[in-house]
């Protein structure tokens, strides 16, 4: 039988969310290159792609969708690197799994810290891209709210490749060769719901698959996460 | 109160395996309140194996823990909150104040954050709780760790080289408090490659030796 | 109900019961596959549309459904050793995917001989060959995370864990690849699909995929047979098999 001692009642689900979120924003705020990086990477990569292909507008508004989420997943691979790596290397990730507080929330705070600090100025900085690419007028909404349900997705999948990498030397080559496959379906729906919009038809039925793919992995990548992290830290 | 010969911790036939090298096999241990056991052996003997092992982070070959004599995966949560666990790394960010780290992991434990200024004293940190850890040395993070133990509510500590970096006096603190929490109905699990300066009877030693094969 | 599988979670047993089934397994192997092939590329009739390219058919499609087998073979694998900790899994799993890519590879390949007769193209992007380029990275991904572990049974966990969320993620991939095909389908259609087929040609494709599978579980079995015997090679009975003299 195990005792009830008085401190359990600091323990609650939000209370761990919300030490564990605040904490992961502390450091990052504290560590601006972490943020500034992956966004530089996203604007660099998206202007590659006129350097590359020539100017026309045509021809670059036909593909900006997929440049702005291809672009979109290589700097979102690229900034996952953070979210386990320095925890891993002094000790703190393995305080955050002996911690009573369970582990999946935990997990969710600290992939909802990463999206807030990778995903959101992403979002803020797409229409400026997309201007640059002449996207059509029409898409500007849909491109918006396929990187606001879809980027999530992104945080989430890519934490699964980055707890299953994160003990391993130089794991974060192989961690595009893992992540990528998972986040294909992302970009086929997330693409096709701006080429319709940009046609004026309806992208109801993209951004609703989009929005189950985003419920499955809140609500089912924690899991997975955990179980890597405890390989890892083995 | 609490039964004093309660068995807190126990592992039955243990074998730990790393990189095809058995480290020991078949070890059965049991801690009871009160007990205070340092592990001791030669470096790669599997010292640290054993204590990560004991804290459910690592997955032995063979063999189960127990925790107050109920697997310890099975009730993870209940398990962690009657643990507190010091590896070798210190686990502070340099992000973070002083302050701010500990009331972390205070926080962490289910603890009261608002503890963290005043037990830092118990480090002597007290003037550095607003200093960035990454302006501090390697010892004094260790304090910053070590400054849980003052808070801890949890009867089993595991801690794995505790007195890295720290000096005599600081040496002697803790082992005041390790025999002050034995006395209170807890135990003391640790490695350390100096001698314990507490009379022998007060500890009790396990010895592992370093196999080739 | 599964009660008569436990002895097999002892790699002794599983060792021992898989040699038994080997000679089986090669005879069998020869003999399928020794007819279906003969039979599919030189009497079985040709495609009125395609020709004899069609008789890469009976390669294309054998490899691709093996290969979506050896991965449902290795979720399912992934899941005894993660959920119901039978480290025996660990081991067939290692022995199951460089295989599955293997044969992804295979299909890959065939597919693109078969495209250039067809289309006059080495590659299209069709639904199922996208999709199996897709599993050969899932497959590939696998494969290098394992190696990356030096620790064995770390390696087969975190493998596993990537093969259940791969396997998780395949029906996704697979319905979106299909959808996006569906979306720029280009004017010069036709998937590489099966035509509906006549009985002359059902039966040398049975053969040839019964045969392949016979196949496949033969290799996989010595590849098994080789992970048990490295990963539990300290232990005696594995000694006394090595010191044994050989038996003619």
């Amino acid at each position: 039988m195990s005792e009830q001692q008085p401190f359990m009642k600091n323990l609650s689900y939000r209370g761990a969310f919300s030490l564990v979120f605040k904490r992961d924003l502390t450091i990052a705020l504290r560590h601006k290159d972490d943020i500034f990086n992956p966004l530089l990477f996203f604007i660099i990569v998206v202007t590659l792609f006129p350097l590359g292909i020539g100017p026309e507008p045509n021809t670059l508004a036909r593909i900006a969708p997929g440049i702005i989420w291809v672009a979109a997943l290589l700097s979102t691979l690229l900034s996952l690197d953070r979210l386990f790596k320095s925890d891993h290397a002094d000790g703190s990730l393995e305080q955050l799994l002996l911690s009573p507080h369970p582990l999946f929330i935990i997990v969710l705070a600290k992939i909802v810290a990463h999206w807030c600090l990778t995903g959101l100025p992403l979002i803020l900085v797409a229409p400026l891209l997309a201007v640059l690419l002449h996207l059509d007028e029409n898409s500007y909404s849909a491109l918006m709210l396929t990187l606001l349900i879809g980027t999530p997705i992104l945080s989430f999948l890519g934490a699964i490749g980055v707890a299953l990498t994160v003990g391993i030397k130089k794991g974060g080559v192989l961690l595009s060769l893992l992540v990528l496959p998972l986040y294909i379906p992302v970009l086929i729906f997330a693409t096709s719901a701006i080429d319709a919009a940009s046609m004026n038809l309806p992208y109801n039925g993209q951004l609703a698959i989009i929005g189950a793919l985003f419920v499955g992995s809140i609500s089912l990548a924690p899991f997975a996460v955990s179980a890597a992290l405890k390989v890892s830290t083995n | 109160m609490p039964n004093s010969s309660a068995t807190l911790l126990s592992a039955n036939k243990l074998t730990c395996i790393r990189e095809d090298r058995i480290l020991f096999e078949q070890l059965d241990l049991s801690v009871a309140a009160g007990d205070i056991i340092q592990v001791e052996g030669p470096n790669g003997a599997g010292k640290t194996s054993l204590l990560r092992i004991l804290a459910g982070l690592s997955v032995p070959y063979e063999g189960d823990v127990f925790f107050r004599n109920q697997p310890i995966n099975q009730d993870r949560e209940s398990f962690h909150q009657n643990l507190l666990y010091l590896g070798h790394l210190a686990g502070v960010k340099g992000e973070m104040t002083a302050q701010e780290n500990l009331a972390f992991s205070l926080a962490l434990s289910g603890l009261d954050k608002n503890q963290a200024e005043q037990t830092l004293s118990q480090v002597s940190l007290l003037g550095f709780e607003d200093a960035l850890a990454s302006h501090l040395s390697a010892g004094q993070h260790r304090r910053i760790a070590l400054a849980q133990l003052w808070q801890s509510q949890a009867p089993i500590w595991i801690l794995d080289e505790p007195f890295t970096a720290i000096d005599k006096l600081g040496v002697e603190k803790l082992e005041q408090l390790f025999i002050q929490h034995a006395e209170n109905g807890g135990c003391v699990i640790l490695t350390t490659h100096q001698d314990l300066a507490m009379p022998s009877t007060l500890y009790k030693k396990l010895t592992l030796e370093y196999r080739f094969f | 109900m599964w009660k008569w599988l436990h002895p097999y979670a002892n790699p002794e047993i599983s060792y021992h019961f898989t040699g038994k089934l080997l000679p089986w397994l090669t005879k069998l192997s020869f003999l399928l596959l020794g007819t279906g092939i003969v039979w599919a590329l030189l009497f079985a009739p040709a495609d009125y549309q395609q020709g004899n390219s069609f008789r890469i058919f009976y390669l294309h499609v054998p490899a691709a459904m093996l290969s979506m087998g050896i991965y449902v073979g290795m979720a399912i694998a992934a899941l005894s050793s993660l959920v119901w900790q039978i480290k025996l899994a660990d081991a067939s799993a290692a022995a199951m995917a460089p295989v599955g890519a293997a044969f992804t590879a295979i299909a890959l390949i065939t597919g693109a001989a078969w495209g250039k007769p067809t289309w006059g193209t080495w590659w299209i992007w069709d639904a199922r060959l996208t999709s199996e380029l897709i599993l050969l990275f899932l497959y590939l991904g696998v494969i290098a995370l394992h190696n990356a572990f030096e620790d064995k049974a770390l390696a087969g966990k975190a493998a596993g864990i990537l093969s259940l969320v791969g396997a998780i993620n395949i029906p996704i991939i697979k319905y979106s690849v299909e959808w996006w095909n569906t979306l720029h389908q280009g004017s010069t259609v036709s998937k590489l699909g099966a035509p509906s087929m006549a009985t002359e040609m059902y039966w040398p494709f049975l053969l040839c995929l019964f045969g392949f599978v016979s196949l496949v579980a033969w290799i996989i079995c010595l590849r098994f047979r080789t992970e048990i015997i490295t990963r539990n090679a300290m232990r005696p009975w594995v000694k006394t098999l090595v010191c044994q003299p050989e038996t003619k």
